[in-house]
This record gives structure tokens, C-alpha cells and sequence, in this order.
């Protein structure tokens, strides 16, 4: 692939206390395509996300966000780059407190001076992307496990993002709405042009989205591969993960 | 003696996390109209959720100060002053201590709750993601609301618990109630040197709104550092209370000193 690289992981070490979650990651990721990074609990998948969106800084090495090295980004920068940007959260992360409407309508509120008809019509029709037409005035606790999850990507994409990272968007979901949120991914990344790294431990999602997957293991990558290569790769460390043996 | 160290400087740490998260929100208070809505929300939950409560202690403590004292000026024939010493102990001490400690109970904890819960479910890292602001989103508000709660509680606390002290005193030691008020008037008349209000009601008032400002900080501070779940929100809670009640006692007593000490 020859467009331009969006995201870069420069030789990226990362430890908490004695565990090493990155040992010298390197990764590249393109405009307009959608990676999936695969692997083993608590091998640094979303560590990995939390580097990209700047909520976790490398020990050693670096990471570029849009040419940006997010290290040394000054804050107001980071806060203008976060805005071009959106995350899906494992839980969806939504206030509690706030309306599902209230919660897409959030970053627009805080962050433009928009009127509220206009915050509400762009709410409404996030909403109805994510096949969620009549959820507005509902609150968190009302709605279920997909139901939030849905909502949070909306709020992901509800100030039209260039980037978008997705923590593991299918947990916890039955397979026909883990099935539609592929599809909306895929249908989204394709119609507005996002770039999207999408954490995922399912095969199923990695074959309806992704245009390159990366499996990490140990903090590095084993195989960067198309799904296609990905899923029929001989590699013994890829076999293990997609075809655990049963004795 | 390594556990001593770490403790002290554990306790150093977060206490200059608080002041930072004090200056910060300090830094954002001409946020205050756009989070107005925000504020009378938090008001509303803070006071109308402990009215009775301090309404009913400050009652309680009124007739209790009101008997103990009253019995002992009775022996020497004094008490008719029952009113002033009810007024001056609700207005310099008992008011501002009372309500302080029912909304660190009922107020601090549960924004501490909160706060831990938004930290520990990622809220705040969601917050932080979306560019927003969470001290001028969440703190603020809750600031401004709990800085003008205690004040506002405060002012009931002292009336109710002077009209149970004056109850107290015509049931009890057979003191009339005019002269009761009267006396409880009078001695919350002297003029205040930097306003114009009686020193005793500005002084409470000050203590209160001081008070309202830590419980605020230390119960928000509490709740941004939670982690680990749901022990983690248990921990904060219970820190916030407990380090909101030693730092009222503590800034009571140096602010009484601070103005009183000449008296």
C-alpha cells in the first residue's frame, strides 16, 4: 500500500511495574484503511490503542500520530488532534448521568459553538447509522450491552473523525449484532474514507473489516498479513492462536 | 521506618494533587455561566437530599446546648443569657461544624462515588478522549455548588437550632421566649470590622464556604485517583469522608484562632 502513513510506531517499548506489554513495536498504519491487531489477553492490544490516542506515553521509542510525535505533542495540539479523532470503549464509557442522545451529542456540545437544533439533527442521524433510531432519551442503564456499544460508536462518530480506534467492538455480543457492527464498520470506513484500528479477538470480524491484520504476541508482531493470508498462515504462533489444540 | 517514608510521602503527593486540582478549577471560573445548569442540578441533589437532615441535627444540637448550659447558669441565677450563648455556639461553631460534617457524609461521599465510578468504568479517559475538559465539567460544578450549599445550610442550621434552643429554654429552665430572641439578637450584633454584617454570622458563613470548597476538592481529587474497581471506589469513598471531617476540624480550629484570638 502506498498511501500515507497516518500512524507510526516507532521501536515502542511500554512496561508496567516488570511486565514488558510493547518490546520494540513497529507499525505502520495507512490513511483510509482499516488494521486489525489480534492476539493473546494481555499482550498490549489496547495499550497499543491508548498510545495512538496519546493516553499512554512509550518508555522508549515513538509514536507519530498525522506526523505528530505524541510525546512531545504541546497539549493544545493534542486536544486539536483528539478531536479529529474518535475511540470506541470496550464498555462504551458512556456518562451515566447523560440521555444516549445526550451522550452522542457530548463532544459536540463541549467543543463547538453548533445550535442545539443542529446538534440534535447530527445526533439523530448518527443514531440512525448505528441503527439506532429510537434510543435518544433513553439512559445507560436502560439499554443493553449492545445497545451501549452502538450508541458509543456513535458518539465515536459524531464529529466525523479521521481516525477511529475501535477496543474490541464485538465482546459480549451476539453474533448477529457482533455481525452488524462489522458491517457498519466496514460500511463507514468505506463511505467516509476513516482510518480505523480495530482491536478484535474474532476471526469473523477480522474477515468482514480489515484490509491488514497484525497478530502481537510478547509485545511485538508475529505476522502482519491480509485476512485472507492471515487466517491460512502456516506460522505456528498464528495456528495456535486461530486453532487452539484441544488436548 | 520505610512505611512511615512512603506513608509521608504518599500524603504529600496528594495533597499537592488537591491544591493543583484546587488552582485548576480556579483557573476555570469564568466557565461558571455555561456550566449554570450543571450547578443548580448539583445543588438541588447536595440540598434538598440533606435539608432534613441538617435541619434536624441543627435542632437536636440546639436544645442540647440550650439544656447542658442552661442548667449550669440556673445554679447561678444567669439564665437569662441562655439565648446569647445558644446564638454565639450555633453561629461561631455548631452551624458551620454540622452541616460541614452531614455534607461531607452524604455529599462527599457520594461524589466521591461518583467521580471513582466514572474513573474506574474509563468515563474519564472518555472524557479526556473527546477534548473535554473533566475539572471545568465536573469539578466546577460541584465546587461551586457544594461552596454555596454550606453557607446556604449553614443559615438554617443556626436558625433552627437557635429556635430548639429557645423551645428548651421556656419548657426547661422557664426562660420567656422574648427575652430569649432578644438576647440571642443581641449577641449576634456586633459590627463586623471588613463588612458590614455581624462578625459572628460573616465569620460562620466564611468558615462554611471554606469548608463547602474542601469537601469539594478532596471528594472530586478522591474520586479521579480511584482504581481497581469497585474496592477502589469503596477506598475513595471512604478517604474523601474521612479526610474531609480531620480537614474541617483542623481549619476550624485555625480559622477560629485567626479571628477570635484577640477576644
Amino acid at each position: 500500500m502506498t498511501a500515507e502513513v497516518v500512524i507510526r510506531f516507532e521501536n515502542v517499548r511500554k512496561a508496567f511495574g516488570k511486565k514488558v506489554v510493547l518490546d520494540g513495536l513497529n507499525l505502520d498504519v495507512h490513511r483510509g484503511e482499516t488494521l486489525c491487531v489480534m492476539g493473546p489477553s494481555g499482550t498490549g492490544k489496547s495499550v497499543t490503542l491508548r498510545h495512538i490516542i496519546g493516553l499512554l506515553q512509550p518508555d522508549s521509542g515513538r509514536v507519530f500520530v498525522e506526523g505528530r510525535d505524541m510525546r512531545t505533542i504541546a497539549r493544545k495540539d493534542l486536544i486539536d488532534l483528539r478531536k479529529r479523532m474518535g475511540y470506541l470503549w470496550q464498555d462504551g464509557a458512556l456518562i451515566n448521568w447523560l440521555s444516549a442522545g445526550e451522550n452522542v451529542a457530548l463532544p459536540l456540545r463541549e467543543n463547538t459553538d453548533l445550535p442545539d437544533a443542529e446538534i440534535r439533527r447530527r445526533v439523530i442521524e448518527r443514531l440512525d447509522l448505528v441503527h439506532l433510531p429510537d434510543v435518544y432519551d433513553k439512559m445507560p442503564p436502560e439499554l443493553s450491552g449492545g445497545m451501549r456499544k452502538r450508541v458509543s460508536l456513535a458518539r465515536a462518530l459524531v464529529t466525523d473523525p479521521e481516525i477511529v480506534l475501535y477496543d474490541e467492538p464485538n465482546t459480549g455480543l451476539d453474533p448477529e449484532i457482533s455481525m452488524s457492527i462489522n458491517l457498519l464498520i466496514r460500511e463507514l470506513a468505506r463511505k467516509l474514507n476513516i482510518t480505523s484500528v480495530v482491536v478484535t479477538h474474532l476471526v469473523s470480524c477480522i474477515r468482514v473489516i480489515a484490509n491488514r491484520v497484525v497478530l502481537l504476541d510478547a509485545g511485538s508482531i508475529v505476522l502482519d498479513a491480509p485476512p485472507e493470508e492471515f487466517v491460512a498462515s502456516e506460522h505456528p504462533r498464528v495456528k495456535r492462536f486461530l486453532r487452539p489444540p484441544h488436548d | 521506618m520505610k512505611r512511615i517514608a512512603s506513608s509521608f510521602l504518599e500524603f504529600v503527593r496528594q495533597t499537592g494533587e488537591q491544591l493543583d486540582l484546587f488552582w485548576q478549577v480556579v483557573r476555570r471560573l469564568h466557565h461558571s455561566w455555561r456550566r449554570r445548569a450543571m450547578i443548580a442540578d448539583q445543588m438541588y441533589v447536595g440540598g434538598i437530599k440533606v435539608l432534613h437532615v441538617v435541619l434536624l441535627v441543627g435542632f437536636s444540637m440546639g436544645m442540647v446546648v440550650s439544656l447542658q448550659t442552661g442548667i449550669e447558669l440556673s445554679r447561678i441565677g444567669q439564665q437569662d443569657q441562655i439565648g446569647l450563648i445558644v446564638a454565639v455556639s450555633m453561629a461561631r461553631e455548631m452551624g458551620p461544624f454540622i452541616t460541614a460534617t452531614i455534607l461531607s457524609a452524604a455529599v462527599g461521599s457520594a461524589l466521591a462515588a461518583e467521580v471513582g465510578t466514572m474513573a474506574v468504568s474509563e468515563e474519564l479517559s472518555a472524557l479526556e478522549v473527546m477534548s473535554i475538559d473533566a475539572t471545568s465539567y465536573l469539578v466546577l460544578p460541584r465546587l461551586i455548588a457544594l461552596a454555596v450549599l454550606c453557607p446556604t445550610l449553614t443559615v438554617l442550621c443556626d436558625t433552627i437550632g437557635i429556635i430548639g434552643g429557645g423551645l428548651v429554654a421556656r419548657s426547661q429552665l422557664g426562660v420567656g421566649l422574648e427575652l430569649y430572641f432578644d438576647s440571642a439578637i443581641d449577641a449576634l450584633q456586633t459590627p463586623g470590622v471588613l463588612i458590614p454584617i455581624p462578625k459572628d454570622v460573616y465569620i460562620g458563613l466564611l468558615k462554611s464556604f471554606v469548608f463547602g470548597i474542601v469537601i469539594a476538592i478532596i471528594s472530586c481529587s478522591a474520586g479521579m485517583r480511584t482504581r481497581g474497581g469497585a474496592l477502589g471506589v469503596g477506598n475513595a469513598t471512604r478517604a474523601a469522608v474521612r479526610d474531609s471531617i480531620i480537614l474541617v476540624i483542623i481549619l476550624n480550629y485555625f480559622m477560629t484562632w485567626a479571628f477570635y484570638q484577640q477576644n
